[in-house]
């Protein structure tokens, strides 16, 4: 299990160091300083092993977090773990810095001794970790108090406290899609897919039970083949379907009633959490195309023209448009001409950076540069990287609908159609690139 | 503590009053003003002062002198100061055992409080305090808690036994603390379960012989309805655990698996993994014509995927283990080829462990997407990965045939980058692709050629010269090419030195007139000049070779050389089984068995993938085709040695083929040892000298000219079965022995005839000759001797002819032979070469044996080990033949193979076919495994052949039709 956790800051000095096992020692924490933080070459592996120890590391900004251990770990679970800590962190804290580590060390090694016992992770959901771990002390329980709290840290129900009210019952559901593709210069897709994530932020009283439906295909399959559906629900709700690939659920959904039914119900986390995670390779709405052209004249000039086109209905807006294409490394100026937004050469970042913030569906627009080289005997030729994009689009390019959301709260007065619902569909780029 | 300063100046310039304050004393004195402060009567002051002392400890420095003054400040009710204290008191408790004892009455104390959050937290820390003493009074408290009646103070008790355990193995167990844990695992709280199931698979490991988990089809549903319910890192110490439980039968598997897919759909990449380990395990138990077994194959593919969209460092954990899983089970991820295509920015290490899988993923059937990306990786920035792609472009070549040619001119477009790195890999991989198909693409010798100055690296100068040398006759300049290497000679790594001198050897047998002065040149070079002993040895035996015998010399140097393997870099299959068992884990990130990385005892138990049971069918005999992979055979198979195939062909040259040219005349000063092999010379020289210098064997194996080893590490054969000679158990008629032949005709060997066979009797094996004096004069002195073989045959004793071979007379003589001789890896594999001698002078020829002569009397392998083994046996090792127009049916034939020592250990009728399974056992430990299909009526037998040395399998064919048909 894990042998012990540090935390350093962006020179390797120790802010924090917790062992938690005996066969770990004080040089361990230098070890990794001299082998990791300070060596010479980019360690190239996020594990390390030294003298027989292994060092598994992950960087927030400039802090470093190492778990160190001399046993047969589970990796997977080591790194789990360590996001884990950075988002408990960043909950009680804010953002992981040196200066809040250490304004909030004792805080910190409250936190480890809870969530690590000997090395094996414990119940580490913020929602029950604040209940008791509050640096206020917890002097003033009431012995209910006290075995409310234990009972829900160690409870089925880990993430939810029992007794939440609210006198506005509200729901709040994004569809965050983040569209990735590759496209080879000749407009052919090399891969594309999209991973989106269901983000929920409730505000509802009780223990309430959540049943949550999409255009999931498997589903509306069956429900087409069960014969429930008239003839013409069926023609439609069939192509609006999608295929998802792969989808992953927070620990409050039941995976052996999605597994059986494919139905996704749950009691859910009091305030903001993530849902589902999924994946779809299908039929996705690329909202962009990319066409490039690069001439190179000479040896020391190259002309680039880009085109973009907008491939969504033309009463959409796409939102926060860049377009960054890169430039060789001897590259002494450039001039550029768009016809739309505004677009800058960016020295220190070898691109020439593309901004418009609105465009509609169905346009194009284009932008063409000319960059003058500087002669370089360097043989190497440039490696043209490619070039990507960014936007923000108002639909989910998966092709994902939300059906429904249903809440069921039997011991309270209120019923599903008292809930306020709010849906939202927001697609962004993730890597949008296109080699040129 | 330079941070510390600043810190300090921060506050000066009024920052807020926050913790990082306590990291600021750095002050002269300082131990003995926190002592007062801890002294103090405030309990702000005190708390802050513990504070400092925490803060100081967190740097690194020593605060044990306080430790009477920090204990004090245990009893409080404020929980915030105790927790600080208990820190303290983890960190220095084993360097202050005496006053630790001070803390046992609060910890005591502690463990009886109303609250559970404080009787946990006091039985959590007692547990981290190493001290002999303290845990003495810890089992009272432990005992209690572990029956708390709070589920929180139980699971953290539980965890506690594991620590105790830890501290004092011997206490935990007389103390009983064992079976309250494993009750624990009937707890109604799905985290205690969580908890006792990780604190007893830790003890257990310590105990690799214990009962200690004691999994039963009772228990393992107990850890599956927990698993639903408990917290994610519960469920991993559940999968975990379960990973390591063998089912009862395949139905008992597939219910475990059923129960544990719902898993892969967790958030937490952890589970997903432990998840996968399980089925991956408890579907080695499925048969593979059930229909759950190829839902299951599909169902672990878009988890895998998915896994690749997780935060890097999990990625790359995902992808060393899909590394296994793809080649455990190629057929899971064969269509997800594009989502390893490396995104730009990967970090590196995600990027390289991508392009493994992409090789190993790579197929007719993607070849050309595969090879687009690679030459888009070609052209990025770091090295190591434009090199990683470069080499993938021909591991590529090599793998898929079809794709060469593109390869091929794809690299040749990287060498025309000119970037120096991708030039120097591209013409390491070219010269494999030569390798794997010659006389195919050498029209781009000239390009490689003009790039010859640019080469830096050895690996890329050796592959050069080996190129140039090998290809001399199309080089118009060879000569001068290989002239410029050898000006700085000396400067050169060893093994550009040996390739250097290999490839002048070859150019001077290709062109001797031009280069006698280079040839000379290089052999001066090597054998005077050079303290290295692989080149100096290497240089004397050209040189011999060539003053001796050039025809021999060009038959031995320009040898056609064998085929290269198409798969590199596969783990070797039962490392590959053992880290199926540890997916998720180190040892799948190292590729490693944890023995490798794990001190002392821990994890080092080696696990092994369960072997299918079989349960219901009621078959008799073994169902290959569903075998599962189990234990190995127990003595691993020797292999012939294919090491240095250089150094084997160097050894031909006393037997080569007689020659009309008697020696010319030696360029050297050397006495040249005689042309008689059996007075000693060059044969008993070289061969006493290089059998027993390992250093030279490994020198000529590293030459980059010898194919990459693809074989294992060459263990010796022969030598296991030394006693078989004498066991000769009692043996069934009608071992097959082929009909004499004519070896050496009369006209070769000045009027000496032999002709001859071999015959194993009684588990002897017997050369038998018959020699015919057809000259005029009487031949005496007859002696034999053999070169080194594939299989270490020699003469057991002396040729006996004892009377004198008057002209026209015949006799025939039975030579007993030994399976330990030296041994080398003949082409074709039973091949001999014979030296005979008699007074006249001394004649060679060489001959082939069956090799059911090598079958050995003991070949019945146990059914068990015949399926684990036939698994076991990558299916790339499977080689099928067909027997034509033989009308025996299958107990004829099972009975006639049998009298050559063949055993069938099972038979099996399908659909009027019946099916053979044989074993054969070689002299020399290798096993040959054999399905024989036989059908009633059709003459045509097929039968596939699996053996670890897949090269005996040709051999072992042949020897089944010869007894098959006579």
């Amino acid at each position: 299990m894990i042998g012990g956790l540090f935390i350093y800051n962006h020179k390797g000095e120790v802010l924090i160091s917790r062992v938690y096992r005996d066969d770990i020692g004080r040089n361990a924490v230098d070890a990794f300083r001299v082998n990791v933080i300070h060596a010479r070459q980019q360690v190239r592996s996020p594990v390390t092993n030294i003298a027989r120890t292994s060092f598994f590391h992950v960087k927030r900004s400039n802090i470093w977090l190492a778990v160190v251990t001399k046993q047969n770990v589970n990796a997977a679970m080591v790194f789990e773990f360590l996001y884990k800590m950075c988002d408990v962190m960043a909950s009680y804290f804010g953002k992981i810095s040196e200066e809040n580590i250490k304004n909030n060390f004792v805080l910190i090694y409250e936190l480890l001794d809870e969530i690590l016992d000997f090395g094996y992770p414990q119940n580490s959901e913020t929602g029950s970790l604040k209940t008791f771990i509050t640096q206020q002390g917890i002097k003033g329980q009431t012995k209910e108090e006290q075995s409310q709290i234990t009972s829900q840290v160690t409870g089925q129900i880990g993430w939810r406290r029992e007794g939440i009210k609210y006198r506005r019952n509200e729901l709040f559901l994004d569809v965050l899609e983040s569209v990735n593709l590759l496209m080879s210069p000749q407009g052919q897709v090399l891969s594309a897919h999209v991973s989106g994530r269901v983000v929920m932020k409730s505000y509802l009283s009780g223990m309430p039970e959540c049943k949550f439906g999409m255009n999931d295909k498997i589903i509306i399959d069956k429900a087409g083949k069960g014969g429930v559906t008239n003839e013409a629900g069926k023609s439609t709700s069939g192509k609006q379907s999608i295929a998802i690939d792969d989808c992953t659920f927070n620990q409050c959904v039941r995976l052996s009633k999605f597994d059986s039914e494919r139905s996704i119900s749950f009691i859910p986390p009091d305030g903001e959490y993530e849902l589902m995670r999924y994946r779809t390779t299908k039929d996705i709405i690329l909202p962009f195309r990319v066409i490039p052209l690069v001439r190179e004249v000479g040896r020391t000039k190259l002309e680039v023209k880009v085109v973009i086109k907008s491939n969504f209905k033309p009463s959409l807006l796409a939102q926060k448009i860049e377009v960054r294409i890169p430039t060789p490394l001897n590259t002494s100026g450039v001039q550029v001409i768009c016809m739309k937004g505004k677009a800058k050469y960016k020295a220190s970042e070898n691109a020439i950076v593309w901004k418009i913030k609105r465009m509609a569906g169905m346009k194009e627009s284009q932008i063409s540069a000319e960059i003058e080289l500087l002669p370089t005997n360097d043989k190497k030729k440039w490696a043209r990287p490619p070039i990507s994009m960014n936007f923000e689009v108002p639909f989910a390019p998966s092709g994902l609908k939300v059906r429904y959301l249903k809440v069921f709260e039997s011991k309270l007065n209120y019923s599903d159609h008292d809930v306020i619902k709010w849906v939202r569909y927001i697609g962004r780029s993730g890597i949008y690139e296109t080699r040129c | 503590m330079e941070w510390a300063n600043q810190l300090c100046e921060n506050r000066q310039f009024g920052s807020k009053m926050t913790d990082s304050k306590y990291f600021t004393t750095t002050k002269k004195g300082e131990i003995f003003e926190l002592k007062a402060e801890l002294n103090s009567d405030k309990k702000e002051k005190k708390k802050e002062a513990v504070k400092k002392v925490i803060a100081s400890m967190t740097v690194g420095k020593d605060v044990s002198a306080l430790f009477p003054d920090v204990v004090n400040c245990m009893q409080t009710d404020n929980l915030e100061l105790k927790k600080l204290v208990y820190l303290y008191l983890m960190n220095y408790a084993k360097s202050q055992p005496d006053m630790a004892i001070m803390a046992v009455n609060t910890f005591v104390k502690d463990c009886e409080d109303p609250n559970p959050l404080i009787r946990a937290l006091a039985v959590r820390t007692m547990g981290c305090i190493r001290v002999d003493k303290i845990t003495e009074y810890l089992c009272e408290p432990l005992r209690k808690c572990l029956k708390d009646e709070d589920p929180y103070v139980r699971k953290t008790a539980a965890v506690c036994v594991a620590k105790l355990h830890d501290i004092n193995a011997q206490l935990v167990e007389d103390q009983g603390f064992l079976d309250t844990l494993k009750d624990l695992i009937s707890d109604s709280n799905p985290m205690v379960v969580a908890n006792a199931v990780a604190a007893l698979s830790e003890i257990a490991e310590s105990h690799p012989n214990s009962n200690l988990l004691d999994l039963n089809p009772q228990s393992i549903n107990k850890l599956l309805t927990a698993l639903n319910e408990c917290t994610e890192w519960g469920q991993i110490f559940i999968l975990d655990c379960l990973a390591n439980y063998t089912p009862r039968d395949d139905r008992e598997s597939q219910s475990i698996c059923e129960r544990v897919t719902p898993r892969l759909s967790h958030a937490n990449s952890a589970v997903v993994l432990s998840a996968v380990k399980v089925l991956m395990k408890f579907m080695e138990m499925l048969p593979k014509d059930l229909d759950y077994y190829g839902t299951l194959l599909k169902k672990l593919a878009p988890p895998l995927v998915t896994l690749l969209s997780a935060e890097p460092e999990l990625q790359y954990v995902a992808l060393r283990n899909i590394n296994l899983i793809v080649q455990k089970r190629p057929e899971i991820l064969k269509h997800e080829m594009k989502v390893f295509f490396v995104k730009y920015n990967d970090p590196i290490y995600v990027k390289l462990e991508k392009l493994d899988i992409m090789i190993r993923l790579a197929s007719q059937a993607n070849i050309a997407q595969v090879l687009a990306e690679l030459k888009e990786y070609a052209t990025e920035v770091d090295v190591d990965f434009v090199r990683k792609a470069v080499r993938a472009i021909g591991r590529c070549a090599i793998k898929v045939e079809q794709s060469a040619e593109r390869c091929v001119s794809t690299l040749l477009d990287l060498i025309q980058t000119k970037v120096n790195y991708v030039v120097q890999e591209a013409i390491v991989v070219i010269k494999d692709i030569f390798r794997k198909y010659p006389n195919k693409y050498e029209s781009v010798i000239a390009t490689l050629c003009e790039n010859l100055d640019s080469l830096d690296e050895p690996e890329a100068r050796a592959a050069m010269i080996w190129i140039v040398g090998e290809y001399a006759e199309r080089i118009d300049n060879a000569d001068e090419l290989l002239e410029s290497f050898l000006e700085g000679f000396h400067d050169e790594s060893t093994q550009v030195q040996l390739q250097l001198l290999t490839a002048i050897v070859k150019l001077f047998l290709k062109k001797p007139t031009e280069t006698q002065e280079l040839v000379q040149q290089v052999l001066s070079l090597a054998t005077q000049d050079s303290d290295n002993p692989d080149l100096r040895d290497r240089g004397y035996i050209y040189w011999r070779l060539l003053s001796t015998d050039p025809v021999a010399a060009k038959e031995v140097v320009l040898a056609e050389k064998p085929l290269i393997s198409e798969e590199t870099d596969l783990i070797e299959p039962t490392l590959l089984e053992e880290l199926i068992c540890h997916i998720g884990t180190l040892a799948s990130v190292y590729h490693k068995p944890p023995s490798a990385f794990v001190e002392g005892s821990r994890g080092v138990m080696h696990k092994r993938l369960p072997a299918r049971t079989g349960s219901g069918e009621g078959t008799e005999c073994p169902d290959v085709g569903n075998a599962a992979g189990g234990s190995a055979p127990e003595a691993a198979p020797s292999i012939i040695p294919s090491q240095g195939d250089l150094l084997g062909d160097l050894l031909n040259l006393d037997l080569a083929p007689p020659t009309t040219a008697g020696p010319t005349p030696s360029t050297s000063g050397m006495q040249m040892g005689g042309m008689d092999l059996l007075g000693g010379g060059l044969d008993s020289l070289l061969g006493g000298d290089i059998g027993g210098s390992p250093a030279m064997g490994a020198g000529f194996g590293a030459a980059p000219a010898v194919m990459p080893a693809s074989l294992n590490a060459p263990v010796g054969g022969g030598l296991g079965d030394l006693f078989d000679l004498g066991g000769g158990v009692g043996m069934p008629m009608g071992a097959y022995i082929p009909p004499k032949t004519v070896w050496l005709p009369a006209m070769k060997a000045k009027g000496l005839e032999i002709s001859g066979t071999f015959a194993r009797r009684a588990g002897v094996i017997q050369m038998e000759l018959v020699l015919t004096n057809k000259a005029m004069s009487v031949m005496t002195d007859f002696a034999i001797q053999f070169n080194r073989n594939s299989f270490g045959l020699a003469p057991a004793g002396p040729l006996q002819v004892l009377t004198p071979l008057g002209p026209n007379q015949t006799i025939e003589v039975s030579l007993p032979l030994s399976t330990v001789g030296p041994v080398m890896k003949m082409d074709p594999l039973n091949n001999l070469q014979v030296a005979v001698k008699n007074n006249i002078d001394v004649f060679y020829f060489s001959c082939q044996y069956p090799i059911s002569m090598l079958f050995v009397e003991d070949g019945k392998m146990e059914r068990q080990v015949f399926l684990a083994t036939w698994k076991d046996i990558p299916n790339d090792n499977e080689s099928q033949f067909q027997i034509q127009d033989c009308h025996l049916n299958s107990e004829a034939a099972s009975n006639k193979l049998q009298g050559s020592n063949i055993f069938t250990i099972a038979k099996r009728t399908v659909e009027g076919q019946d099916m053979l399974y044989m074993s054969i056992k070689l002299s020399n430990g290798i096993w040959v495994l054999a399905e024989l299909k036989v059908q009633a009526g059709n003459p045509n037998y097929t039968i596939s052949l699996k053996c670890r040395a897949p090269e005996v399998s040709q051999c072992v064919f042949q020897c089944y039709e010869a007894v098959l048909k006579n």
